[in-house]
């Protein structure tokens, strides 16, 4: 048999394994689609709901009696008043034939709680309300919320829902007249988080990760591209250094609630910085971002051709002007990639956080880095633990954000990695 | 003699002739005359070590002032190694260690107050394969006068970099695109920018590590006769596996074997006397 016959002879069964082969390719691409788009799909249809938010109108009369009995328009007297009373008086004169203690209070638990604050902020911004009715929008509660959503049904027997007949009159008796409907729901991009779904905002959190995320890159990518560079080019080769790649390496492996750990133990307990702040949750992350950030920097480092190395030694470049004007360029597409994905894990991560007690409940956004703060994913973690129907939708809607978050770093991230690279 | 009679020497096994011939048996000690006059560079009792392996044997060379010496020899023999060892560009590997004297104005080059920046200013050099910075050639070219300090303002820079380019052959060709990347000239012209860009800063001495090795025959003219034009200013050592292109362009020539200096003296005598028994069946093409 002469050896063309021979190669032909086998040539159908490489083919086939060819095939086949990319075809298992095919399937595992087409599977991890699938497994993608159901996740999206569920994420996107359970959330976007949470975008809108139920409200209700009322005709509110600004009594001055109720707000301010000696008319001197002092702040503290505006601050203190009970708006809650004028929301009460404007739900019983919009149902005047409702009587009883039970009904009456029935028809008030229709209308947001933070509907007095946003009553009390109204007058504080524009104090000549005072004295004349307006019309206004105030959040409905959660249930009525989730009534006009359509996650009641209203074919359960009375005592199995949470909202019974009545409730659910009023509500269609103010659809029929326009004066309950979906709106955008920017309490949720305004608001800290809250105990009631309807006045509970990510806001706060998106802060949280913002500023800890600020720390985490401060952090961490200038100290990891330095000790790349001095592992790479300056380093001596002995035991020493080789033990601190050893760690380094170890480092990236290490599970991230050791780093928690740490830095409750090192930050807080030792060196008695404030506790839930983006500062130690920055310093945390940063830490954990570190040997990420050092290993991919390394690789790139390493993967710069060393002929243009020995090109600007060769007329005379010292080491450092050899790395910084010519192996840094050409690495720093591989730095930036690295971090980002070092920064993308740091914004996801959730155990080191609770460490350090970012799990707190926190209502006001934080204003700097030392101000108490949660982040996105602890967030998810609350909400997701919250009974409350409201509270299951926004947890969708948070992944969302926090979702559209990571992608509009990746791509500040991107766009910069091609801003930098000089491709010749 | 010349090189048609020596081919008529009888060898055993002349169809089987890779086998290096009795080199345990052959004597290594240099043959000729390794001073010349005035030298520019003196090498005197270098041995070189990769880690536990020795590359480099006892090596005394002198590179002489505006002169081409070239190194010949098998792979391996250490030629690349001891081009390396004049500008220090050994330091970068890991494990190399140089020991004897490397002098350049009576200094040693090893010595504690040598700083290798400027020796390789001093002593520059031309890679094998052509790497251009992945930058325009202009900032090519103007890379080492800008590091160095050495123009004053972007006139003189420019000027220092036309003049470079011109010496180097290469300016005709890109006078119009010098903001053009490097890297996409031709092997030849990369090669001609290299050249260029160690020219910039007015070296006493170009070493040239098989500068034609990945060039075509026309490129590898142009090269060869620009060596010729750059030796009135330079002195010029050069590793090559061309024995033609040594006999071209050299006035001296060495030949290595096995990390030992074997045989040194001027091109027309190697080429035609060769006294070392090496030397004359390597460049009759019996090994190597």
């Amino acid at each position: 048999m002469n050896p063309t016959k021979q190669i032909v002879s086998g040539l159908a069964r490489r083919q086939r394994a060819e095939k086949r082969f990319r075809l298992y390719g095919l399937i595992a691409v087409v599977l991890g689609m699938a497994f993608l788009l159901l996740l999206f799909g569920s994420i996107v249809t359970n959330g976007y709901k949470a975008f809108t938010q139920t409200y209700i109108e009322l005709p509110i009369y600004f009594d001055p009696a109720v707000i301010d009995p000696s008319g001197e328009r002092n702040h503290q007297t505006l601050f203190s008043a009970d708006y809650w009373k004028l929301v009460k008086t404007a739900v019983y004169q919009k149902f005047p034939q409702v009587n009883g203690r039970k009904e009456r209070r029935e028809l008030t638990r229709m209308i947001s709680e933070g509907s007095a604050y946003e009553l009390r902020d109204q007058v504080l911004e524009n104090p000549r309300l005072i004295g004349t009715t307006q019309h206004v929008w105030l959040a409905a509660d959660d249930d009525i919320d989730m009534l006009m959503k359509g996650y009641i049904d209203r074919n359960l027997p009375e005592d199995e829902r949470r909202l019974n007949d009545r409730i659910i009159g009023y509500v269609d008796s103010m659809r029929e007249a326009d004066a309950i409907e979906r709106r955008f729901n920017t309490t949720f991009f305004a608001a800290g988080d809250s105990r009631e779904p309807e006045q509970a905002g990510i806001l706060g959190a998106l802060m949280g990760s913002f500023l800890t995320l600020i720390v985490t890159l401060l952090l961490s990518f200038p100290i990891g591209v330095a000790a790349a560079v001095y592992l790479e080019e300056f380093a001596p080769r002995n035991h020493f250094i080789d033990l601190i790649e050893i760690n380094i390496n170890n480092l990236a492996a290490v599970p991230s609630i050791i780093f928690g750990l740490l830095g409750l133990a090192i930050f807080i307990n030792w060196f008695g910085m404030p506790r839930s702040t983006p500062v130690v949750g920055g310093l945390v992350l940063g830490l954990m971002t570190l040997p990420t950030i050092i290993i991919a920097s390394r690789v790139s480092i390493q993967s710069v051709p060393p002929s243009i190395k020995e090109a600007a030694l060769g007329v005379g470049a010292s080491r450092m002007q050899a790395m910084f004007h010519h192996v840094l360029p050409i690495a720093t597409p591989g730095m930036l990639t690295g971090t980002i994905i070092g920064m993308a894990r740091a914004l996801g991560e959730t155990a080191p956080l609770l460490m350090i007690g970012m799990v707190a409940f926190i209502v006001d956004p934080p204003g700097g880095f030392t101000e108490p703060a949660t982040a996105l994913p602890v967030q998810i973690f609350l909400w997701s633990d919250s009974p409350e129907r409201g509270f299951t939708e926004r947890t969708s809607a948070a992944i969302l954000v926090l979702l559209a978050f990571l992608i509009a770093m990746n791509a500040a991230a991107v766009y910069l990695r091609e801003k930098v690279t000089k491709r010749f | 003699m010349n090189t048609t009679e020596t081919l008529a020497i009888p060898i055993p096994e002349q169809l089987d002739p890779p086998a290096v011939t009795g080199k345990v048996d052959l004597d290594l000690t240099t043959v000729g005359d390794f001073t010349v006059p005035d030298p520019r560079m003196k090498i005197r009792d270098v041995n070189v070590f990769y880690g536990q392996k020795q590359a480099i044997y006892d090596v005394n060379l002198d590179i002489g002032s505006n002169a081409v010496v070239a190194m010949i020899g098998p792979s391996g023999c250490g030629k690349t190694t001891l081009l390396r060892c004049l500008n220090r560009m050994n330091d970068t590997i890991d494990g190399c260690r140089v020991e004897g004297q490397v002098e350049m104005d009576g200094k040693n080059v090893y010595g504690r107050k040598m700083d290798p920046v400027l020796l390789r200013a001093r002593v520059g050099m031309v890679f094998q394969k052509p790497n251009p910075f992945p930058k325009s050639i202009f900032d090519n070219v103007a890379y080492g006068p800008r590091i160095h300090g050495l123009v004053r303002d972007r006139t003189d820079l420019e000027e220092v970099v036309h003049t470079s380019l011109e010496r180097a052959g290469l300016l005709d060709e890109v006078k119009d695109r010098l903001d053009q990347p490097g890297t996409g000239l031709s092997g030849g012209q990369q090669q001609r920018l290299c050249i260029a860009r160690a020219i910039a800063v007015s070296p006493e001495v170009i070493l040239m590590d098989e500068p034609c090795s990945a060039l075509d025959p026309i490129a590898t003219a142009r090269i060869e006769e620009l060596i010729g034009e750059l030796r009135k200013n330079f002195s010029i050592a050069i590793v090559t596996h061309s024995m033609q292109q040594a006999a071209r362009v050299s006035q001296r020539t060495a030949y290595f074997h096995l990390g030992y200096l074997v045989e040194v003296g001027s091109t027309k005598d190697i080429f035609t006397t060769p006294k070392h028994q090496l030397t004359e069946e390597y460049i009759t093409g019996r090994f190597g």
